[in-house]
């Protein structure tokens, strides 16, 4: 009984000191390196949580080298590199990874990136073909743009490594691109991730006024339907 | 007898809470810019801050194209296996950056500015958030 109040009062100590974050944040990290001897790992904790909307949003965007966490601040040439935020000015927002829309800026004329390493009157090879990849769930179909990405890629960075160019020949699923693979080679690294807020930038062609589901095989098999 | 399991459950009480609370107040790893890459195949072990390489920077200036397809770069953090030797050879970074097109290597410290022992990885990555760390050393010959 006497274990049980005290494991009560105890709860009670940490939810103030969840109140206090400050003050508890010495006394934690003490708990810490007590209980636990090992070093920090410096590697993200999983993020799949961060779809939540409940959870705290990251508030220190574009963070300046300094105060990114990635940059040693003991180092002179971490104070010399430019804030993203200072070259940022006057492009196009958008709601993810860097909180730019690099596409928009290109098309928008803000920003013209050398096609070449040397010669800058060099243009791209723009193609403008959609290719429209049916999606067997019931979310939007795919519109797949060359031209967004010739504005910045060879044809050779794709093809044919990554996507065979033939119609038909390419499997592509979400968990493969969630992985790293496909169009997760650059969406989800460089170019926009994958997000809630992006899901509609690739699945973008509504399915047909007629269109249903697909029923699944245990369903037409079942005698009882 | 009683009060030693009371003792040991006390202890796991503890632990937990800790656990707990330390997944949000100790310092959440970086909020460096997405596609970020820190590069840290040889660094550590040649005694030199980790690189870090801007992808927004890079991106203002140049299209992917550029060092994606004409300068060689493969599509994976760290599996370039870029050294000094062959950025002073005109290679990989040394392509650009010498002293002609971007400024030059004497600039250590512009580079190497990671903090020692972070490992290669492609912040803010897909990958990296859901299944961390997503790190796979380069095979040492």
């Amino acid at each position: 009984m006497k274990m049980r109040s005290k494991s009560v009062l105890v709860g009670f100590a940490l939810s103030l000191a969840v109140a206090a974050p400050v003050s508890a944040q010495n006394e934690v990290s003490a708990q810490v390196t007590a209980s636990e001897s090992q070093p920090l790992q410096l590697a993200q904790v999983s993020g799949a949580n961060v779809f939540n909307r409940n959870l705290k949003k990251d508030t220190n965007r574009n963070a300046p080298p300094p105060e990114d966490g990635i940059h040693d601040t003991e180092n002179e040439g971490t104070f010399i590199l430019q804030p993203p935020l200072e070259a940022y000015q006057g492009l196009p927002p958008s709601d993810y990874g860097n909180y730019i829309d690099w596409v928009k800026a290109i098309d928008e004329k803000k920003l013209n990136p050398r096609w070449d390493r040397i010669d800058s009157s060099e243009e791209p090879f723009v193609m403008d073909m959609d290719i429209i990849r049916e999606v067997k769930a019931s979310v939007p179909d795919v519109i797949f743009p060359h031209r967004q990405h010739t504005e910045w890629l060879a044809c050779s960075n794709c093809h044919p490594a990554i996507f065979i160019p033939q119609q038909g020949a390419n499997q592509i699923n979400m968990s493969a691109i969630l992985l790293g693979q496909k169009c997760g080679v650059c969406h989800g690294k460089v170019s926009f991730p994958i997000t809630t807020k992006s899901c509609k930038k690739c699945h973008s062609k509504p399915k047909p006024a007629d269109w249903q589901p697909p029923l699944s095989e245990a369903t037409l098999k079942n005698p009882w339907r | 007898m009683s009060r030693v399991i009371k003792h040991s459950k006390f202890k796991y009480v503890l632990i937990a809470a800790a656990a707990w609370l330390s997944a949000f107040m100790l310092p959440q790893a970086a909020h460096a810019e997405y596609g970020d890459v820190v590069i840290n195949n040889y660094a550590d072990a040649a005694g030199i801050r980790p690189v870090v390489f801007p992808h927004w920077f890079h991106r203002i200036r140049f299209r992917c194209k550029v060092c994606h397809a004409d300068l060689g770069f493969e599509f994976k953090a760290g599996g370039n296996k870029i050294t000094m030797a062959k950025i002073i050879d005109g290679k990989f970074c040394g392509a650009c950056h010498n002293g002609e097109v971007a400024w030059s290597v004497e600039n250590c410290a512009m580079c190497h500015s990671a903090i020692p022992g972070t490992p290669t990885h492609f912040h803010g990555s897909t990958v990296q958030r859901l299944i961390a760390p997503a790190y796979k050393p380069v095979e040492s010959k």
